[in-house]
């Protein structure tokens, strides 16, 4: 917990007014760079009003509730800003702090800290280990709600189908003679299931989603040498100063800097050149650029517009991945057709000015639907959310398996129980008494 | 007078809990207020169902009467869910309710050192915050060491017709007056349930013309694991589908107000499963008819329980009603519907042995406890029983486990949750059902109560030869292979049967949905085995997974049953913790970490936190 998180606290896009959190021992240092007077030694809890400033730039007039630790939800030095509600001012703001060294906090991690602090040090790390895990269960509705509360509807949602299939299946079980009831049948409980089941498919589908909000986008630029590769990297980065430091990437991956892209983080991945060589450290390095290229999520391959596509562009682009790759022809300037021959999505730009950086940054929001997260950020977002709704859709197909294999509705029943808890321990809930709450709820049984 | 232990009630809780004291050399007592109303059925005329037919089956496998006894006194039988898989099967009995007594009072009789009394029991003798004995309505003082409450509805009984409220205890009995209030100030939070019980209706003012039937299985079934069937397959009575109508529902929403739920007039709190008829037309406004079933009380009276139609209208409304039902357009009702409240403790205040957490040596059972049902009442009563007699054996109680039995989940639910409706059992209240088979019952249970001198060395020794038949046929079926003769083939395919493609043992091919026992003894002689045990075999192949599965999910919360928690343990000192669960967790005291999720308001992160506490204040060893 050394770092310092920050995040947007209120619902992206509504409300006049927005909050922007920052919590961690870097909080007071980070805010003074970024505020219009240094804030360290002002008084805790008190509200200061100035601006947001950016390299000399006024980004917003905002109030600043400053707390410091250890009396704070966190137990560490929070500072609230409240700024203009929108998405873009927010969004700026948060882009400066991430450039000052805050990291996006992950769903829930206020909370999570606020847990933890005072009380790590009197446990041992198994305890610690459970109590976390504990924690990120009970609280994963409270985190969920934080992002919008949305996803937490949709599984709900699904869930209550499932709870009501159940219930009938169990009303049917413990009240036989009861035939005017609904009587699940196999082919009912196949379309039931079938139903439910493209549900968790789409959740799933919209987890790219919530992984982009998570862990940014990581984007390897690649190009034979001297295709301005490096400026168009060097501009990218010095764009208002976007650089927030150089970070080696817990992956493979050296991610040259980072940028933030409508609160999105954008993580630029340098890669070596991917030619043919004999030089052993050089192909070392090709190897390596190879994987980078394979674990992004864009490839930026950059080509000379002043001259004829060759054949060592050709061997790089049969290199690329085409279903990720965007092709920037560089030296539009002295473009020598517009027609460059490749079907792929083109940006055009000379060392990406202005016009070009723009239809960069254009094109990669357009790739990852970008301006649809920020109106619904509603999505799957850690990669234990997305193994449990696939793990409870995993149950779905085994119950729809061993139908066929016709196994009895008593022991198919526990696989749709097992999806209800997967999709449960997503948002924080568990199945108890809710199925016979459901069954005397839902069916007039009883003598 | 001095006796061991003093049961007071013989319904379905005291017969078994004072035949099971007895029957493990115990000097006991069964108190009744009237003896000729023993092991009454005071309501439906059936014993078993689904879950409860399980139940008696486990009671059986515990040393228990109520299946010998329902095998020997039915009319009918079925088994339920047949078709829904085998851990749902269950038995159900349409019961004579002239005969049933008479069986079981048979039972109690030949039972050696059980005393038969008639007595009603309206105060304790306790010193030292422990029984001593019970003193009768006359003042009488009859003493022992342990007392068991099995009081059914009796406590401070009202019955409700309408406006009309009368002290009194199931079908005009004599109520006790003061037992309860007694209850209350040695400490127990008491409280006001009710329960209520349809018309019976004159059999032959019945148009069974009009009425669609209901008929027994054809095929045999015993309840009791000792006995085969007692019973001719075709001389079964048949009961009777009945429908209220929309003239029905006109004439309740007309008169709702008249009765004693909806004029305000009643207290206790209903259960959910068991509404009366007014409730069901006011909550499911939108259905056209609800399903009514006419089940005869005995073939040695001529009364018939019209099951789904319990209500507290009074009576002249209660006429409209049942002569709006076609078939019973001209029906003499012979006894009109009631509701009856009653009073009960908070079961939370029990100990899983069923002892009171307030008085030593004090036992509860059944209805007192808060749940509703026979076989609800008459398994804890059995456990009352040999849990009594243990105590006063100095030995460790008999504590089943959610995983072991539904009457361990019942006690588990009743002694962690508590009750805010009587309590009856359904198989979705058991997450482990499918180790929880009606087929398994004594596999599972009889060798814990043999442990305790519960049950008899025959029962014993009956039990280790069906487990090692299963054995000598599980490995039979496991050497012998298929062999795929041209033969084969064609009776396979005449019986609609994918060929396999090789020669498999017949475990393996068990595991296939289409090859049944039944088709499999087509190629290998197993005349050798019982039914029972050939079903036992299959199961266990057929679902392996879901068993395997299951029995991954037991051990996951039998490791959590071992994390114990200290008995001298003060929540208060837990400042973390949100006060609910602070003082559920207090009064409740659970034992292990397990027991402590279970209990309604503890929520994962109290856990957790009560997780850290330990750690921190006891050490590593003690959790």
């Amino acid at each position: 917990m050394e770092d310092t998180i920050c995040a947007i606290s209120t619902s992206l896009g509504v409300g006049a007014i927005s909050i922007v959190r920052i919590s961690g021992p870097d909080t007071l240092k980070i805010i003074s760079e970024i505020f219009s007077s240094d804030i360290k030694n002002v008084q805790s809890h008190t509200i200061k009003y100035g601006h947001i400033v950016d390299n000399g730039e006024v980004i917003d007039e905002v109030l600043l509730m400053i707390m410091k630790a250890p009396k704070t939800y966190t137990k560490e030095d929070i500072v609230e800003i409240n700024c203009h509600g929108g998405i873009n001012t927010t969004n700026k703001i948060l882009e400066v702090l991430l450039r000052h060294g805050c990291r996006l906090a992950e769903p829930g991690e206020f909370t999570k800290r606020a847990y933890l602090n005072g009380r790590i040090n009197l446990l041992e790390a198994e305890a610690v280990g459970e109590l976390i895990k504990a924690k990120s269960d009970s609280k994963r509705k409270l985190s969920l709600n934080q992002l919008g509360g949305n996803l937490t509807k949709k599984i709900n949602n699904i869930r209550d189908t499932l709870l009501g299939l159940m219930a009938n299946i169990e009303v049917n079980i413990d009240y036989p003679e009861y035939t005017d009831n609904l009587i699940i049948t196999e082919d009912l409980l196949r379309k039931r299931l079938g139903e439910i089941s493209q549900n968790l498919k789409e959740l799933v589908n919209g987890a790219k989603f919530g992984k982009i909000v998570n862990n940014g986008i990581n984007v390897a630029i690649v190009g034979k040498p001297n295709v301005g590769k490096s400026s168009i990297l060097n501009h990218l980065l010095d764009e208002k100063k976007a650089i927030v430091t150089d970070i080696a990437g817990t992956t493979r991956d050296i991610i040259e800097g980072t940028m933030s892209l409508n609160g999105i983080e954008v993580n630029l991945i340098d890669t070596a050149g991917i030619h043919e060589t004999d030089d052993l450290v050089e192909s070392l390095g090709v190897q390596k650029s190879l994987e980078s290229i394979q674990n992004a999520d864009v490839v930026l391959l950059v080509i000379d517009g002043s001259k004829k596509i060759d054949a060592e562009d050709k061997d790089i682009l049969s290199k690329v991945p085409k279903d990720k790759t965007i092709i920037i022809v560089n030296k539009s300037d002295k473009l020598i057709s517009q027609d460059i021959g490749i079907d792929l999505p083109l940006v055009y730009g000379n060392t990406m000015d202005l016009n070009g950086l723009e239809g960069l940054k254009n094109k990669l929001i357009e790739f990852f639907d970008i301006n649809r997260i920020n109106k619904d950020l509603t999505y799957l977002s850690s990669a234990r959310q997305i193994d449990l709704v696939n793990k409870a859709n995993e149950a779905l197909e085994e119950a729809l398996n061993n139908l066929d294999r016709k196994i009895p509705i008593d022991m198919i029943e526990n696989n749709l129980k097992s999806c209800f808890d997967y999709l449960g321990q997503i948002i924080g809930d568990t199945y108890d008494e809710a199925v016979i709450d459901r069954l005397f709820q839902d069916f007039c049984v009883g003598k | 007078m001095k006796y061991d232990i003093i049961v007071v009630g013989a319904g379905h809780a005291g017969c078994e809990a004072s035949h099971i004291a007895a029957f493990k050399g115990h000097k006991t007592l069964l108190l009744t207020s009237n003896i000729n109303n023993l092991a009454d059925m005071p309501c439906n005329p059936s014993i078993g169902g689904s879950a409860k037919g399980i139940i008696v089956r486990e009671i059986d496998a515990l040393g228990g009467l109520m299946g010998k006894a329902a095998d020997r006194s039915h009319f009918q039988i079925k088994m339920l869910n047949n078709s829904k898989g085998p851990a749902v099967r269950s038995l159900r009995a349409q019961v004579d309710k002239k005969v049933y007594p008479k069986v079981m009072r048979k039972y109690l009789d030949e039972t050696a050192n059980l005393e038969i009394k008639e007595g009603m029991a309206e105060d304790l003798i306790i010193e030292d915050n422990k029984v001593k004995g019970v003193i009768l309505e006359d003042g009488t003082k009859i003493y022992s060491d342990a007392v068991i409450l099995t009081t059914g509805t009796y406590l401070n009984a009202n019955i409700l017709v309408g406006s009309e409220n009368t002290p009194s205890g199931p079908h005009g009995e004599k109520r006790s007056n003061t037992l309860s209030l007694k209850l209350k100030d040695l400490g127990f939070n008491i409280k006001r349930l009710k329960t209520g019980t349809p018309q019976r209706i004159k059999a032959d003012s019945i148009d069974f013309s009009k009425l669609k039937p209901e008929l027994g299985d054809d095929e045999y079934w015993t309840f009791s694991f000792d006995n085969g069937p007692l019973y001719d397959i075709n001389k079964q009575q048949k009961c009777f589908l009945v429908y209220t109508n929309e003239k029905t529902h006109q004439i309740i929403r007309d008169n709702l107000k008249k009765s004693a739920m909806y004029g305000g007039y009643a207290t206790g709190v209903g259960p959910r499963y068991c509404p009366s008829i007014e409730d069901k037309i006011v909550r499911f406004a939108d259905k056209e008819r609800h399903q009514l079933f006419l089940e005869p009380e005995s073939i040695y009276y001529d009364e018939w329980y019209l099951q789904g139609f319990s209500t507290s209208m009074p009576r002249d409304i209660q006429e409209q009603m049942v002569h709006s039902l076609v078939g019973l357009e001209h029906a003499i009702i012979e006894k009109y519907a009631y509701a009856i409240e009653y009073d009960a403790i908070d079961p939370m205040q029990i100990n899983f042995s069923l002892e009171s957490k307030v008085i030593e040596n004090l036992f509860t059972a059944g209805q007192i406890n808060g749940t509703s049902g026979y076989e609800e009442a008459a398994g804890q009563g059995l456990i009352a029983g040999i849990n009594a007699a243990l105590k006063l054996e100095n030995k460790e109680p008999l504590i089943l486990k959610r995983s072991d039995a539904y009457i361990g989940v019942l006690i588990d639910d009743l002694v962690l949750k508590g009750i805010t409706d009587p309590y009856r059992m359904l198989t979705s209240r058991a997450e482990f059902r499918l180790l929880l088979r009606h087929d398994n019952a004594d596999i599972r249970l009889t060798a814990l109560a043999y442990d305790k001198n519960a049950v008899s060395e025959e029962k014993y020794r009956a039990l280790q030869t069906k487990l090692s038949n299963i054995e000598s046929l599980k490995a039979l079926l496991k050497e012998n292979h298929l062999k795929i003769t041209d033969d084969v083939k064609k009776f396979l395919e005449k019986e609609n049967i994918a060929v396999p493609n090789g020669n498999f043992n017949y475990t393996i091919l068990l595991k296939r949905p289409e090859f049944t026992m039944k088709i499999i003894e087509n190629f290998i002689d197993l005349s050798a085995f019982t039914e029972d045990v050939k079903n036992q075999v299959e199961i266990e192949y057929k679902y392996e997974g879901y068993i395997q599965n299951a029995i991954k999910e037991k051990n996951k919360l039998e490791k959590m049953e071992e994390k114990k928690i200290p008995e001298d343990i003060d929540y208060n000192d837990i400042k973390n913790m949100a006060s609910e669960a602070r003082q559920k967790l207090g009064n409740v005291r659970p034992h292990t970490i397990a027991q402590a999720s279970r209990i309604s308001g503890v929520n994962p992160t109290d856990i957790s936190i009560l997780l850290i506490y330990l750690k921190k204040e006891y050490g590593k060893n003690e959790c």
